[in-house]
């Protein structure tokens, strides 16, 4: 109970130096203390008063302690505020005063205005101070059976005040029992919610050592509990029934009947003028229909309407939490939005922030016939005067023109762009342009037009640079001035502050140098001797292996530099389907406001409801294993990983979700293609190491004509890794491969003692850390680090013998390796006789 | 669940300061309030700080209302729109006790706004935010601040510039302090705020247009009676299958299409299908009836031309020109229209038609932009703005598109551009002598006005 005991910056001009007067309200409270003359109660409120606007300004008041509660001897309500309010602010740092303020506290917590008692109850569990918890027992228990509801609601919060100050005493007066009980049969449906909330963070934070706990708090999601609820929901506050949606979205039915009765119920919660309201709807509708693809479908068109009217009424910053969910929603289904694009148009007096997520939108859902609409609007963005939305909008049009839609106006349009003189808008568009010709170099002919007339110097911005370079090395056989852009470039080395841009310019060089060396000849000299000189290592190194591999074999050089290139046919995505999809899971929560899973913007313990089982916890199930069994095994494994068992949410996981987490891999179109994508390209890095993405990610070294064997992988035989360090790598890193392969007949017989499978992979320097299940599923997890690096593997491993199949999925720091590791793996399991 | 909640003035000074949970450490005020001054986007200067953003661990959330910051913080990953929803929540309960939101206010009535805090949240958890549940637990009185000196709020305050015909003081109100004489005035207010959003094309033709409306509702009625607020008799809602940008051919016929509506939990339905009534007791202070909104296709109050030609000699011509296609007997106020310019514009000369009295152009040149500032327009009329401008270097060729779009902003009481109607407002109360005054009040803003070149 704190008002800022900090002083504020500018106090109002009245304010007091201190001291004096606070020896003065002393007195005059002594005076008062006794006296039970008529009035006397309005002076008090009078001194009372200054006592708390010292408070709030910063002045210490605590010396008056022993008046205070003195005088709280009244029946007089808007005193005993005031004074619980100073209680509230000074107990925690005066322990030996508040005991003062225990007995007239225990006194109010009796009286006979219900009030007075709530108001009590509330301020004595409210200072917080250990040694006082005593104290606390009797009055809670007897308010939770108090006649009147507001004590009991009061009680409720109480319970779980008692909990953070000592869960022990909390736990001993079985406290939740009680609660458990009231929940069931209190009349008042804020005491129902109040007990609902007190539960659900006693028995979260208990879970974790306690087997009952965590039993319990998985009861709150029991059929009975989750009908009793529903059947009441609209008697509840809109804040309750936030709650109540909440927990229900976590509950799954037992069969598509339930379901659709659910839904029912709950459909006019749709039409509520409270945002939180209808998106903890929205959410136990996405969350129920996950695995019926046409009804999931059915309430992204139901939903549609309520939200657009949401993120139009209502403040900016409501608008904007409601407008980040219906991102995300476009993002996972864009077509199912392609006509209301107009709606993501954007208005001139919104936010950048509002701004940026339109045009996100705009960009997804653009299909054959809205581009033309979709671009032109853009293409008024791109000419306004806010600098970073025209930005944008440039980089906006570019992406659908990689989208493949009606790509031939729409390079007219980027061409346009250039001949707008802004600079902004020339350095935008010539990255863009650069991906277009990646993609789709027939385009070639006309942007190099364009692209040509381009002076170099009116380029500053890096990136900008690096791409028209790239442009004039890569094209240098039909822009004529190209050796001579390059050379004066080459000639101001010094000038050149970005290493990005340097490194470019050797490479274009080089380039330039086998289609025209004549012209180029002298400007190439002049820009590897820079460089070998260059102070940032990766130009220099760069530098240094041109000229040697020139002195080497030119030819050789030329097939090094200049290999024949294949179009980029799709760029990768930089968010992981994965990490989509756990945002998804966390509807209703910041982490779609943030777009990141709360794993990374927050600490375990402060999840919330929201969270969805960890990866660790959650065994893909084979549907003749009952979910008890494998929560059992989930427990085993996670005990073993970690002494602590810190995972807040182990066993609910697979218990809960696991029919919604399988659902929503094969059900989302959009989520399970950009998994190929990331495939995808993937192979092509490995199939064809000339790719030209290559040479502008600066991996010139790479790109050599023929596929160079890969560097043999070796593993560190005596790599650590402490379990924790392993959960906290598991959750933060993408999968980086993941496949499916058979075991052989032995390879299943041999698992009858999994102890020999764990010694021989150790032999081939893959350590075990964790094993799991029972036949026919076992679960292995492994590690294994590079021998001169510190980077790491780390492998779950599902065997399933009924089904004779190993289910891989590989994790890495380096990416790169994961496939020269998974070979290794690969034949470490093998040589054991699995496969 | 929140851990933390304050009231920060636009300077960053702690006006209200509440530490629910104590999960957060102190000085949050602070990390918030320098967060929130000097937020940094991609290359913008201004940046505006996102309604929700976090620092090390600590997830902070605020809302602007009247000049003063609501903050909210957490260490738990909790829903934002119910953080936001709620901070929105309990500046509105704030202000129905105290009848005027701003930072005088607020720190003459700290005890009182403390009490409020108290019983809305209780260690984090929301317990009710309904003004008229917390009466009974509220026992300070209102120290009322003079409200015609403080900024107006919300959009039901735009009433009480300029409209003669409404009691000023009556928004300002508290919901529990009693009349000087003693007396609690019987009256209900009921307004229809309507946003409205309008692209026009440079040829003039709209591209998008959009109404947002609300219907709000303040009751000072005693006893709570139960109301009856009838709506246009043609009222459809929802357009079936259709796009929702698929206009229909037959705009004439006076029906009012919504594209889609919500309700306040105390509104019922029943009738709603038949006679296109709400029905509700109203809870005090506060609070929307109904939000709707509209993509229908309507008469655009203004119409906007704008025209910008270069001249020889680093010289251009800009002419803009509103039109006001409503009827004359209603007037629109506080109209300010916006033009960028080119970014090498130095300087430019107007020319105000004559005789025109509350008009005052200028040229923004921090910025390079007109404004035009008009005090009134009367429905019907027509005005012009002619402006000399003067380059300080050639021009890349085109003009146009390195200046505009125009904005404009304005507010027309009694106007609505949707039809949208309250009927009727029935108070079930049966006596013959009880007769409250009832205000129906229409008012219709600029949200976005924007005419390309």
């Amino acid at each position: 109970m704190a008002p800022p005991a900090h002083s504020s910056r500018s106090p109002s001009p009245s304010q007091p130096s201190g001291k004096g007067e606070v020896s003065d309200l002393k007195s005059q409270l002594r005076q008062l203390a006794g006296s039970r003359a008529p009035g006397v109660d309005d002076s008090k409120r009078d001194l009372f008063k200054k006592v708390i606007s010292y408070m709030t300004i910063g002045i210490d008041v605590s010396s008056l302690f022993g008046e205070m509660v003195m005088c709280s001897a009244t029946s007089d309500v808007v005193l005993k505020k005031m004074c619980y309010l100073y209680v509230g602010n000074y107990a925690k740092v005066n322990p030996d005063l508040a005991l003062l303020t225990i007995n007239f506290l225990q006194r109010d917590c009796k009286d006979e205005d219900p009030m007075i008692r709530g108001l009590a109850l509330r301020s004595l569990c409210s200072l917080r101070v250990p040694i006082l918890v005593e104290y606390l027992v009797g009055p809670l228990a007897s308010g939770l059976k108090d006649s009147n509801s507001y004590v009991r609601m009061v009680a409720v919060i109480g319970v779980l005040k008692l909990y953070h100050i000592s869960s022990v005493t909390c736990m001993d007066a079985d406290f939740p029992a009680i609660l458990k009980h009231l929940m069931l049969n209190d009349r008042d449906t804020q005491v129902v919610a109040n007990c609902l909330s007190t539960l659900q963070e006693i028995w979260t934070a208990e879970a974790s050592n306690s087997g009952e706990a965590s039993r319990e708090r998985d009861a709150l999601l029991s059929k009975p509990l989750i009908y009793y609820l529903l059947n009441r929901i609209k008697e509840f506050s809109e804040w309750a029934q936030c709650l109540i949606l909440e927990l229900v979205a976590k509950y799954v039915p037992s069969d598509t009947n339930e379901i659709f009765d659910i839904m029912n119920l709950l459909e006019d919660r749709l039409q509520h003028a409270n945002g939180a309201v209808v998106l903890a709807t929205i959410k136990v509708f996405l969350q129920l229909t996950l695995s019926m693809t046409d009804v999931h479908q059915q309430v992204y068109e139901r939903i549609k309407a309520p939200l657009l009217t949401l993120v139009s009424s209502g403040s900016p910053e409501q608008s904007y939490a409601v407008l980040g969910h219906l991102h995300l929603l476009v993002m996972r289904a864009p077509m199912l939005f392609s006509s209301d694009y107009k709606h993501f148009y954007c208005q001139y007096n919104e936010p950048f922030y509002v701004k940026k997520l339109k045009l996100e939108m705009l960009t997804a859902v653009a299909n054959e016939s809205n581009t033309y609409e979709i671009v032109t609007e853009l293409c008024e963005y791109a000419a306004n005067v806010d600098i970073p939305i025209a930005r944008e909008s440039i980089r906006a049009v570019g992406k659908i023109a990689l989208q493949q839609y009606d790509v031939n106006a729409i390079v007219d349009r980027l061409l346009q762009f250039l001949e707008m003189e802004k600079d902004y808008v020339t350095a935008e568009t010539l990255v863009l342009v650069k991906d277009l010709l990646r993609k789709y170099p027939q385009w070639s002919h006309d942007c190099i037009a364009v692209v040509g007339n381009i002076s170099s110097k009116n380029v500053q911005e890096p990136k900008a640079k690096a791409a028209l370079i790239w442009m004039l090395g890569e094209y240098s056989q039909d822009m004529q001035d190209a050796p001579y852009i390059l050379e004066s470039l080459a000639e101001n080395w010094d000038d050149e502050h970005s290493p990005e841009v340097r490194l470019h310019l050797l490479t274009a060089l080089m380039k330039c140098f086998f289609k025209r060396s004549p012209e180029t000849r002298k400007a190439l000299g002049i820009a590897l001797a820079a460089g070998v000189a260059d102070f940032h290592q990766d130009v220099h190194d760069r530098a240094l292996f041109y000229y040697r591999l020139l002195r080497y074999n030119i030819s050789i050089a030329e097939r090094v530099v200049n290999p024949p290139k294949q179009a980029v046919s799709v760029f990768a995505d930089p968010q992981s389907s994965e990490i989509k999809d756990r945002i998804f899971d966390e509807f209703n929560s910041l982490s779609v406001l943030y777009q990141k899973p709360s794993y990374m913007f927050t600490d375990k313990e402060h999840r919330g409801p929201f969270e969805f089982s960890d990866e660790l916890g959650n065994l893909s199930t084979e549907a003749n294993v009952s979910a008890q069994k494998v929560e059992a095994d989930d427990k085993d494994l996670l005990l073993s990983i970690s002494e602590k068992g810190d995972s807040g949410f182990p066993a609910n996981g697979s218990a809960y979700n696991a029919p919604s987490y399988d659902s929503s891999k094969s059900l989302s179109a959009s989520s399970t293609s950009s998994d190929l994508v990331i495939l995808e390209t993937g192979v092509l890095h490995q199939a064809s190491p000339s790719l030209a993405i290559d040479d502008l990610l600066g991996l010139g070294l790479s790109t050599t004509p023929a596929p160079a064997p890969a560097p043999p992988l070796s593993l560190n035989p005596k790599a650590v890794l402490d379990p924790g360090t392993f959960q906290q790598k598991w959750r933060q890193l993408p999968i980086s491969l993941s496949l499916e392969l058979p075991v052989s007949p032995q390879g299943v017989a041999a698992l009858t003692t999994p102890q020999a499978l764990i010694m021989h992979m150790q032999g081939n320097s893959i350590h075990c850390i964790a094993t799991g299940g029972q036949s026919p599923n076992f679960k292995f997890f492994f590690f294994a680090q590079k021998s001169e690096e510190l980077s790491k593997f780390l492998v779950e491993c599902i065997i399933n013998t009924s089904s004779s199949k190993a289910q891989l999925k590989i994790k890495a720091d380096d990416q790169n390796s994961t496939q020269a590791f998974s070979v290794l793996f690969e034949s470490a399991l093998s040589k054991f006789g699995m496969l | 669940m929140i851990s933390q909640f304050f009231i920060l003035s636009q300077r960053g000074d702690n006006i209200v300061f509440r530490d629910y949970r104590g999960e957060v450490q102190k000085g949050s005020t602070e990390i918030f309030f320098r967060k929130v001054k000097f937020w940094k986007e991609e290359e913008q200067e201004e940046a505006q700080a996102p309604p929700v953003f976090h620092v090390d661990g600590v997830n902070y959330f605020h809302v602007k209302v009247a000049g003063l910051l609501f903050v909210a913080t957490t260490r738990v990953n909790v829903s934002p729109s119910l953080v936001l929803e709620l901070l929105q929540r309990i500046a509105r309960v704030i202000k129905d006790y105290l009848g005027v939101l701003s930072e005088d206010s607020l720190r003459k009535n700290f005890v009182l706004v403390y009490e409020l805090l108290d019983e809305v949240v209780d260690f984090g958890y929301v317990q009710t935010t309904s003004t008229e549940v917390l009466k009974s637990y509220i026992f300070n009185e209102p120290i009322t601040v003079d409200a015609a000196r403080i900024p107006p709020l919300g959009p039901a305050s735009i009433f009480m510039q300029g409209s003669q015909r409404m009691p000023g003081t009556a928004v300002t109100k508290s919901v529990i302090a009693n009349e000087p004489r003693g007396k609690k005035r019987e009256e209900i207010f009921v307004d229809i705020i309507e946003k409205i959003s309008v692209t026009f094309s440079s040829s003039g033709y709209i591209l998008t247009s959009e109404i947002d409306g609300t219907i709000q509702m303040k009751s000072y009625l005693t006893g709570n009676p139960e109301i009856r607020v009838a709506l246009n008799d043609e009222l459809n809602i929802g357009r079936g299958g259709q796009s929702i940008y698929d206009y229909r051919s037959s705009t004439g016929s006076g029906a009012v299409i919504l594209d889609d509506c919500n309700f306040h939990e105390s509104v019922r339905l029943d009738s709603f299908d038949v006679d296109r009534t709400l029905s509700l007791v109203p809870p005090d202070g506060e609070f929307p009836v109904m939000n709707y909104r509209m993509t229908q296709e309507f008469k655009p109050p203004f119409r906007v031309n704008a025209l910008i030609e270069e001249a020889r000699n680093l010289k251009a011509e800009v002419t803009i020109k509103i039109r006001a296609e409503f009827p004359s007997n209603i007037t629109a106020n506080s109209i300010v229209v916006q033009m960028p310019l080119p970014k090498y514009t130095s300087r430019a000369t107007f020319e105000i038609e004559p005789g025109a009295a509350g008009q005052t152009a200028d040229f923004k040149e921090a910025n390079k932009k007109i404004e035009w500032n008009l005090k009134k327009i009367v429905g019907g009329s027509e005005h012009t703005l002619r402006a000399k401008l003067t380059f300080s270097q050639e021009s890349h060729g085109n003009i146009m598109k390195e200046s505009g779009p125009v904005n404009m902003t304005f507010i027309i009481p009694m106007y609505n551009a949707s039809g949208l109607q309250v009927k009727y407002l029935q108070i079930a109360k049966k006596s013959s002598t009880y007769n409250p005054y009832r205000w129906v009040r229409y008012v219709t803003q600029a949200n976005s006005y924007v005419a390309r070149l």
